[in-house]
């Protein structure tokens, strides 16, 4: 059944599907995270009631998507050994400390603190039960510290040595691994789209229920947070991808040919390719719309700078044009509409209209999964990118798979399909039941009260039976 | 080389240690998974279910520090072994899935509550299963060559290999009875505390079964155990068993609560200082060493510097989560 594909191929749309997966809970939880500790400090700060239900009401939905990003992540920290063996003996000196230090200082922390912080308000007391909030943020962040510098190492190798059987071995100094050339461009820019994430996701429950009850003034408050966030963050977000990319322009100019489309070099000035058709076979773009000499004004800040393109690589050194051309675009054209948001939002907070313009919100809630889109298709710019290679100009992709029969990946990948979209699915399903549902005065904890014991009666059905 | 062998040892230690962490305490979560159809549905398996929910994903935790710090300090070894055992991890992982989004689940959709109990319970048990003929495929050694994994993808599956997977089934089914002992009361209380007599039978005879297969493998398990005047040692591992095993009974026929689960623990560890006996040093029996499979001394020390100021801080707020939502769990959940 699986004798058309190789084992190497499996292997690659394994990994793919199963890491792009996983991203799309944490790019949620890191922001939630810090969305529910704002929330919460807040509360004890002002006293006010509707921080705290604000607080319950996301602290329900971040216990789904936790654990679904927890049961994810744990598939990923195996995929390396099981489908990547080979890429496992010989970087795991490297990044595999790197990777120890993420479970040591991150997830522990998370996971030791999150029972605390989904049932413990009223064990430990405001004080220590914020304090557990902190440290849930704080892990998420450790964590997305940690596995970036590992991506970012794979990206743009420094510090460390080839020993004579071929494996990467660390060099003197652990900060020139850690800190390598393209990681803080990265995790500034990826912890940012995830804030992004959240902060669009929120927007657009707010305005669902905006949208429903313009009075509500959870879904008030909810929104204004959010559309604050767009429209401070959203151009910083814009200035962070513009570093990041001149980076990678710096460490590895081939991803942005092909994030650029310039499959020819352009010794006087490149243009800027808006739109159009890659076409592989005969290494041009089609239909292509394009700006005179942009590109070269945005990488080169110069009119007139040459740019190099593709023809200059190898056609066997080449990452594949057409996913990363589109990819990128998806990328940028979401965050100009976030922007774009986020300026409307400002105009209608101006003329006092923020909550009571129903083309506004309906904008918001189309706008709510933006970021994944985005974060997904930033991914996939960045990771094809790499191509072909692992450890970026060191370790070939067809020279890291483990040596496994293509029936064994092909039928695990088709288990990990069967169940991740029938398991995330009724997930992502209860987040959503649970977004539809306004935010309510009292809002009842997070809590799995026995909906069957005697003697208490469900309060959410009470509260919404009463509306 | 002086230094960097003793740090092979102690990084040997470090991983073992996790790996026993993740058994005993995902151990009773999964045992509780296992044993949840036999409780009845409503207080029982409520009072079940939350007295493991503010815990389970820092125990599950421990696998993930098992899996990456194989991974940083042996990578050879994670190469292989994962291999070697392809199906059953991802098995394992598979079930795991299924396990902990149970917990949120079943409470957010009780009309499809009879679903995600049984995706907990039967996702409990496939991740046990796996783990324990993992443990089997791993004792009776895997095809080395070239340092990579040289056989075919179901070679981990064995009579030896089904019996160690029915041995952790049965004594995490042995951990999550004798924790709910300690933790639940009334019906519930008193369920346990029968299944948890069957599992303690069923938890010997597997350990005397597994132990008494063990030295006829292929390796040098044999002399490991009955060499003078290392039989003098490791003696030792069986006397205590059957005293650990003696009181375990004693305490699960008197009212104790905390004692047996206690004692189930004692169990585990000697099960687990046995292996440790048979394997030292070899990581895959036979053909990898510890030495063999050594990350190189500069990934060694970074991480024990870290692994040394962070562990004790690990094990103090994991234990303060523990006190937390200590004693029994009641019906209402931990109010």
């Amino acid at each position: 059944m699986f004798d058309a594909f190789d084992a190497l191929l499996l292997a690659r749309i394994q990994f793919g599907f199963t890491v792009s997966f996983h991203f799309i809970f944490p790019a949620f939880s890191i922001g939630l995270a810090s969305y529910l500790m704002v929330l919460e400090g807040l509360w004890l700060k002002t006293g006010r009631d509707i921080y705290l239900d604000l607080f319950r009401y996301w602290v329900k939905i971040f216990a789904i998507a936790f654990a679904m990003g927890v049961v994810s992540g744990i598939v990923m920290s195996y995929q390396f050994g099981t489908n990547w063996s080979v890429f496992s003996t010989k970087a795991g000196p490297v990044i595999g400390p790197l990777m120890a230090y993420e479970v040591l200082t991150a997830f522990f922390l998370e996971a030791g603190f999150l029972g605390v912080m989904l049932f413990g308000m009223s064990k430990v007391g405001k004080g220590l039960h914020f304090a557990a909030t902190c440290m849930v943020a704080l892990g998420t962040f450790i964590s997305a510290f940690w596995i970036l510098s590992v991506n970012s190492w794979m990206q743009t190798p420094t510090g460390f040595e080839i020993s004579p059987d071929g494996r990467f071995l660390p060099g003197p100094s652990w900060l020139a691994i850690i800190f390598n050339p393209s990681f803080p461009y990265r995790l500034v820019h990826t912890v940012i789209a995830a804030y992004l994430t959240t902060a669009f996701v929120v927007g657009a429950v707010g305005a669902w229920h905006l949208l429903r009850d313009c009075r509500n003034l959870h879904a008030r408050k909810m929104f204004s947070m959010a559309m604050w966030m767009a429209a401070i963050v959203a151009p910083v977000q814009i200035f962070a991808g513009d570093m990041h990319g001149l980076n990678t322009l710096e460490h590895q100019p081939a991803k942005v040919m092909a994030m650029e489309g310039h499959y020819d070099s352009h010794p006087d000035g490149a243009p800027l390719i808006l739109f159009g058709i890659p076409n592989s076979a005969e290494k041009r773009i089609d239909y292509a719309v394009e700006i005179p000499k942009a590109s070269s004004l945005i990488l080169k800040h110069d009119l007139d700078a040459p740019l190099a393109g593709l023809d200059t690589i190898p056609d066997d050194r080449e990452p594949p044009v057409p996913v990363i051309f589109w990819s990128f675009r998806v990328m940028v054209g979401i965050g100009f509409a976030m922007l774009g948001l986020g300026l409307w939002s400002l105009f209608a907070r101006m003329r006092k209209r923020l909550y009571d313009w129903p083309g506004l919100h309906r904008a918001a809630v189309l706008m709510g999964p933006s970021g994944f889109v985005a974060v997904i298709a930033g991914w996939i710019t960045t990771e094809v990118g790499r191509q072909p290679y692992t450890v970026y100009g060191e370790l070939l992709t067809a020279q890291s798979s483990s040596p496994l029969a293509a029936p064994a990946v092909g039928a695990s990948l088709i288990a990990f399909v069967i169940v991740y979209f029938a398991v995330f699915g009724a997930g992502t399903w209860y987040i959503l039941h649970l977004m539809h549902r306004p935010a309510v005065p009292h809002e009842p904890e997070h809590e799995p009260v026995p909906v069957r014991a005697a003697g208490i009666t469900p309060a959410p059905a009470i509260v919404t039976g009463a509306e | 080389m002086g230094i960097n062998v003793d740090l092979t040892v102690i990084w040997a230690f470090i991983i073992a240690f996790a790996v026993f962490m993740y058994v005993v305490m995902d151990g009773f979560d999964l045992g509780i998974g296992i044993l949840f159809p036999s409780f009845k549905v409503g207080e029982e398996r409520d009072q079940a279910m939350n007295s493991i929910a503010p815990v389970w994903d820092g125990n599950e935790t421990w696998l993930v520090l098992g899996g990456g710090g194989l991974f940083a300090a042996f990578p050879l070894a994670y190469g292989v072994i994962l291999t070697a055992t392809y199906p059953l991890i991802i098995a394992m992982l598979l079930g795991l899935v299924f396990r902990g989004v149970a917990f949120e689940f079943r409470w957010r959709d009780p009309r499809h509550r009879a679903l995600w109990d049984m995706a907990f319970s039967v996702g409990s048990f496939i991740a046990a299963f796996a783990q324990g003929v993992t443990l089997g495929a791993i004792l009776q050694g895997v095809q080395v060559e070239n340092q990579a994994y040289a056989g075919g993808w179901l070679d981990w599956l064995t009579p030896f290999s089904l019996l160690t997977g029915a041995g952790v089934v049965i004594g995490y089914a042995l951990l999550g009875a004798t924790w709910l002992i300690w933790k639940v009361e009334g019906t519930a209380e008193a369920h346990a505390r029968r299944l948890a007599l069957w599992a303690a039978i069923g938890t010997l005879f597997a350990m005397a079964a597994v132990s008494a297969a063990t030295p006829f493998l292929q390796f040098e398990y044999w002399k490991r155990w009955f060499d003078m005047p290392g039989v003098l040692a490791t003696a030792q591992v069986p006397l205590l068993t059957a005293i650990v095993a003696f009181l375990l009974f004693r305490k699960l026929r008197g009212g104790a609560t905390a004692a047996p689960f206690l004692l189930a623990l004692a169990l585990f560890a000697l099960g687990f200082a046995g292996l440790g006996i048979s394997l030292f040093p070899y990581i895959v029996p036979d053909s990898i060493t510890i030495w063999d499979a050594a990350a190189p001394e500069r990934s060694q020390v970074f991480m024990l510097i870290g692994t040394a100021i962070i562990m004790p801080i690990i094990l103090a707020y994991t234990g303060w989560a523990y006190w937390v939502f200590r004693g029994k769990v009641g019906t209402h959940g931990y109010h």
